[in-house]
C-alpha cells in the first residue's frame, strides 16, 4: 500500500483548520458523551474542548443542536464497481455514503472480476482514494473464485490490505474446505465473514411463510440459515477461528450466535437496517423493493433482531447497499434482482431504535462506529485525538422523507420511498475534507 | 409497500381481475350472477352479445394454455370484441424489461384489455401497475399465485349444483404447493362462506402455512373425504417426480389418486371437479372422471359464461351486468 499512503500524504497536509463548536459529541469508544468543540487539522482530530495553542481556525461549524460522532462504518456495502458500473460507480456511491454520514465502507469480494489477488485490492483501493468519497476496505475471497473449492491466497490479500476474508453469497457447501479455510484463516489471524445459508434450502425468493403461501412465491425456510450457521460453529469451535456472521434474519439465528457467545466462541454478528424495519408482510403484493437476501422474516424475528441488537449480540447495524439499475426491479417478483440501496437511509433507520426500543443514541452510535472498527479490526471508528478526522454531524431530531429521486447513489431501489425519517446528517468529513454537506 | 387494491378504480367497481383476494363476497356474488345469463347465450341461434363490440382485447399467454386461452377468446368473440392472441415463448422474454417493453408497444396499438397468463408469480400484478389506466389486466394465472377466473368458474359451477354454499365441506387433493388454482379456490371458498376447506396431500406438496388460508390440513385421502359435498382433484405436473417431492405416479395414485373406493367416502351427492387437463390413472380413475358425478366438462362450458362476465364487467363497466 505504500504507492497510496504516498499519494495520500500530501494531501492531508493541505487539509484546513476546522472547529467544529456547540455541538454534542458522542464518542461511545471513549465514552464520551457531553457538548464540548471539537478541532481539525491536516486531517487529524487535534484537539477535544479548547482549541490547542497556535491553532487558528480556517472554518468554524456550527453545531448546536446536533449531534458530533465518528464517521458510519458500514460493514456490508456492495461497491458496483469493479464489473457492475451501471449499476453504481465507486464515485458515485461512496458520495451516497457520504450522504448517509458513512466514511468507510467494507465491500464483500464478489465484484467481477473477483477480489481473490491483491492487484483487485490494490486497484480498488487507489481508485476509493482518488474517486472516492469514503475509505473502501474490502474483504478477500475465500476461497479462489468463490467456487468453494480451492483456498485463496488470503495471507496476500491480508498484506495487500484486505480487513476480512468472505466467500459472500456463495456458500461453501463443502464442509471440508470450509474446515480448512477457516483453520488457514485463524492461522492468520483473518476474520472470516459468514453469510449464513444453506444452498439447496435458499432456492426461493421470499421467506417460507404466511406471504410466501398466500403469494404462490418459492419459499426460504428458517432453517436454511440455521443449518448454515450451525454447521458453521461447530467448525468454529473445532478450528479456533474468528468469525461473523452477516445479516442474521431470523430469531434462531439470533439465539444460535448468542449461544456461541456465551460458550466462548470468537463470534460477531450484524444485522441489515432494513431487517430492523420490515417483515415479510411489506411484500404486500409483490413489491420487488421488499425482494431481499436473506429474505424478510416475521414480526417475531424482527423483535429477536432488535432484541439481540439492544443487548449486543448483534453488534454492527450494516446498509447492505446493492444500487441497481430501475430495470433490475421491474420483473415478476422471483425474476427480480434482490437488495436495497440502503446507505442513505442507514442512520435515520438506526436511530429509529431509540424510540421503538429504548435503545440510547450511545449505542446506536455504537453499533454503527466503534463496533464495526473493532469488527474490522480498524482504529477508525472513534474521535480520539490523533486519529483520522472521519466525522459525521447529524440532527437527531429532524425530520425528512425518503425521496428516492433526491438519493446520490445509482440505485433507487429502496422500500422506504416516502417513509418520514427522523434524523438527518448535515456534514460528513473524511481525513478532515468536507465530503458531504447538506446545505 | 404496495397495498392498495389496484383491482378496483374509486368507485369501487372491477378494473382488474388480478386475484380473489382483495375482494368482497358481494364482489364474487355479482359475477356469479353476471354469468348466468350468459350461460345460456349458446342455445341462442346468434351466440353473441354487443357488450364489448369495438373493444380490443390482447391474449397474452407467456405460458402454454389451450382450455383456458381458447375459453377466453371464445368468451371474448361472443361479447363481439376483436380479439387478438399473442403466444410469447418465456424463455425468449424471461427478464422483466422486454415484458414491460412488449406491453407500451401493445399499448401503442390502442388495446383495451390485456389478458395475461405468466409462469411468475406476480405477472399480472406487475402489468396492471404498469399499463395506461384505460387498460384492464385479466389474470389467466401467474406462476404459483393466483387464477380466479378458473376459481370462479368452479364456484359457479358449484353454486349450480349445490345452490347455498354455506353448508358446503370442500375437498381440495394434490399438489397445493405449485398450483394457483388452489390458492384462489381457498379464497373464493372461504369468501363465499362455506363450512370447512378441506387440503389434502403429502406434506411434500403443502405449502407449510397453509393454514394460514383458512383450511383444515389432511394427509390422508379416505379421512379428508368423509362428509365432502364437492371433492376438486388437482392436475400433478409429472415434473414432480423429479427434486423428491414425490417417489412414483403409482404410489401417488395409491394415495391420492381418485377411485370409486375413495370416492364412497363422500357424500353420496358429492360432485367431482378438476381445473384440466387431466391425467387419467394418476390423480383420477377414468370411470370417475367420465362418470355420473363428474361435472368436469361442464366446467369448461362455464368457464365461457364467467370470463364473459369478467370481461364486460371490466371493461363494459357501464354496461355490463353490474347488479
Amino acid at each position: 500500500m505504500s504507492d497510496i499512503t504516498q499519494l495520500t500524504s500530501p494531501l492531508l497536509s493541505n487539509r484546513p483548520a476546522i472547529s467544529i463548536i456547540n455541538g454534542h459529541v458522542i464518542d461511545p469508544a471513549n465514552q464520551v458523551d457531553k457538548k464540548v468543540n471539537i478541532h481539525l487539522q491536516h486531517g487529524k482530530i487535534v484537539a477535544l474542548g479548547d482549541a490547542p495553542e497556535n491553532f487558528v481556525a480556517q472554518r468554524v461549524i456550527d453545531a448546536s443542536e446536533q449531534i458530533i460522532c465518528p464517521g458510519l462504518i458500514d460493514l456490508r456495502f456492495h461497491l458496483r464497481e469493479s464489473g457492475y458500473e451501471t449499476k453504481g460507480s465507486i464515485a458515485s456511491e461512496t458520495k451516497a455514503a457520504a450522504a448517509g454520514g458513512v466514511t468507510a465502507l467494507c465491500c464483500p469480494p464478489d465484484t467481477d472480476p473477483i477480489i481473490d489477488n491483491p492487484a483487485m485490492v490494490k486497484l480498488i483501493r487507489l481508485k476509493a482514494e482518488t474517486e472516492g468519497a469514503a475509505k473502501i476496505y474490502t474483504l478477500s475471497a475465500l476461497t479462489q473464485q468463490l467456487k468453494g473449492e480451492k483456498l485463496s491466497e488470503m495471507r496476500k490479500l491480508k498484506d495487500a490490505g484486505c480487513v476480512g476474508t468472505s466467500n459472500a453469497l456463495h456458500p461453501v457447501k463443502s464442509t471440508l474446505v470450509m474446515r480448512r479455510a477457516l483453520e488457514y484463516a485463524a492461522s492468520h489471524d483473518i476474520t472470516v465473514f459468514i453469510q449464513a445459508f444453506d444452498p439447496w434450502l435458499s432456492d426461493g425468493c421470499a421467506h417460507e411463510g404466511a406471504v410466501s403461501t398466500r403469494l404462490g412465491l418459492a419459499g426460504i425456510p428458517i432453517s436454511a440459515e440455521t443449518i448454515a450457521i450451525a454447521r458453521d460453529l461447530q467448525l468454529i469451535e473445532l478450528t479456533g477461528a474468528k468469525a461473523h456472521f452477516c445479516q442474521l434474519s431470523s430469531a434462531k439465528a439470533v439465539q444460535l450466535i448468542h449461544q456461541a457467545q456465551e460458550d466462548g466462541l470468537p463470534v460477531t454478528a450484524d444485522v441489515t437496517a432494513h431487517h430492523l424495519h420490515l417483515t415479510e408482510m411489506d411484500i404486500g403484493y409483490f413489491d420487488s423493493n421488499c425482494h431481499v437476501i436473506p429474505p424478510l422474516r416475521t414480526q417475531r424475528d424482527q423483535d429477536a433482531l432488535r432484541r439481540g441488537l439492544k443487548s449486543g449480540v448483534i453488534s454492527n447495524i450494516v446498509s447492505d447497499h446493492q444500487p441497481h439499475g430501475s430495470d433490475a426491479k421491474l420483473a415478476p417478483f422471483a425474476e427480480t434482482e434482490a437488495g436495497i440501496s440502503g446507505v442513505e437511509t442507514l442512520l435515520p433507520l438506526a436511530l429509529k431504535m431509540i424510540d421503538d426500543q429504548v435503545m440510547p443514541l450511545s449505542d446506536v452510535i455504537a453499533r454503527l462506529t466503534s463496533q464495526p472498527a473493532e469488527t474490522l479490526g480498524l482504529k477508525e471508528g472513534t474521535l480520539s485525538i490523533g486519529s483520522d478526522a472521519d466525522i459525521c454531524i447529524f440532527d437527531p431530531e429532524a425530520y425528512w422523507v425518503v425521496d428516492r429521486e433526491k438519493f446520490l447513489s445509482q440505485g433507487q431501489n429502496t422500500p422506504f420511498h416516502s417513509w418520514e425519517l427522523k434524523g438527518k446528517v448535515n456534514y460528513t468529513f473524511k481525513s478532515g475534507e468536507m465530503v458531504f454537506s447538506s446545505q | 409497500m404496495i397495498s392498495k387494491n389496484i383491482q378496483l378504480d374509486e368507485q369501487g367497481r372491477l378494473k382488474h381481475f388480478l386475484s380473489i383476494e382483495g375482494f368482497k363476497r358481494q364482489h364474487l356474488v355479482n359475477i356469479l350472477d353476471a354469468a348466468e345469463p350468459f350461460a345460456n347465450v349458446h342455445e341462442q341461434a346468434v351466440k353473441k352479445v354487443p357488450i364489448l363490440r369495438g373493444k380490443t382485447i390482447v391474449n397474452l399467454f407467456f405460458e402454454a394454455s389451450t382450455r383456458t386461452r381458447t375459453t377466453f377468446e371464445l368468451a371474448s368473440k361472443r361479447l363481439s370484441a376483436d380479439v387478438l392472441n399473442i403466444n410469447i415463448n418465456t424463455s425468449a422474454t424471461s427478464k422483466g424489461e422486454s415484458l414491460l417493453d412488449m406491453l407500451h408497444n401493445l399499448e401503442a396499438m390502442h388495446c383495451d384489455m390485456f389478458i395475461v397468463r405468466h409462469n411468475q408469480s406476480g405477472a399480472a400484478h406487475l402489468i396492471a401497475q404498469h399499463v395506461s389506466p384505460h387498460i384492464s389486466v385479466i389474470n389467466a394465472g401467474d406462476g404459483c399465485h393466483s387464477h380466479p377466473s378458473q376459481a370462479m368458474l368452479d364456484m359457479f359451477t358449484i353454486r349450480r349444483h349445490k345452490k347455498e354454499f354455506a353448508d358446503l365441506t370442500v375437498v381440495i387433493v394434490g399438489d397445493i404447493l405449485h398450483s394457483r388454482v388452489a390458492r384462489s379456490q381457498i379464497h373464493a371458498l372461504n369468501t363465499l362462506g362455506v363450512t370447512e376447506v378441506r387440503v389434502v396431500g403429502p406434506k411434500t406438496l403443502i405449502p407449510t402455512q397453509i393454514k394460514t388460508l383458512g383450511v383444515h390440513v389432511y394427509h390422508d385421502m379416505q379421512t379428508a373425504l368423509v362428509g365432502a359435498d364437492v371433492i376438486i382433484m388437482l392436475r400433478l405436473q409429472k415434473e414432480r417426480m423429479q427434486g423428491a417431492l414425490l417417489p412414483s405416479e403409482d404410489e401417488y395414485y395409491h394415495q391420492y389418486g381418485l377411485t370409486e373406493q375413495k370416492l364412497s367416502y363422500a357424500k353420496p351427492d358429492a360432485i367431482v371437479m378438476h381445473p384440466g387437463p387431466i391425467n387419467r390413472g394418476v390423480e383420477i380413475a377414468s370411470s370417475i372422471a367420465d362418470g355420473p358425478q363428474s361435472v368436469i366438462l361442464e366446467q369448461v362450458t362455464n368457464g365461457i359464461a364467467i370470463r364473459m362476465a369478467v370481461m364486460s364487467q371490466t371493461l363494459g363497466r357501464s354496461s355490463g351486468g353490474n347488479s
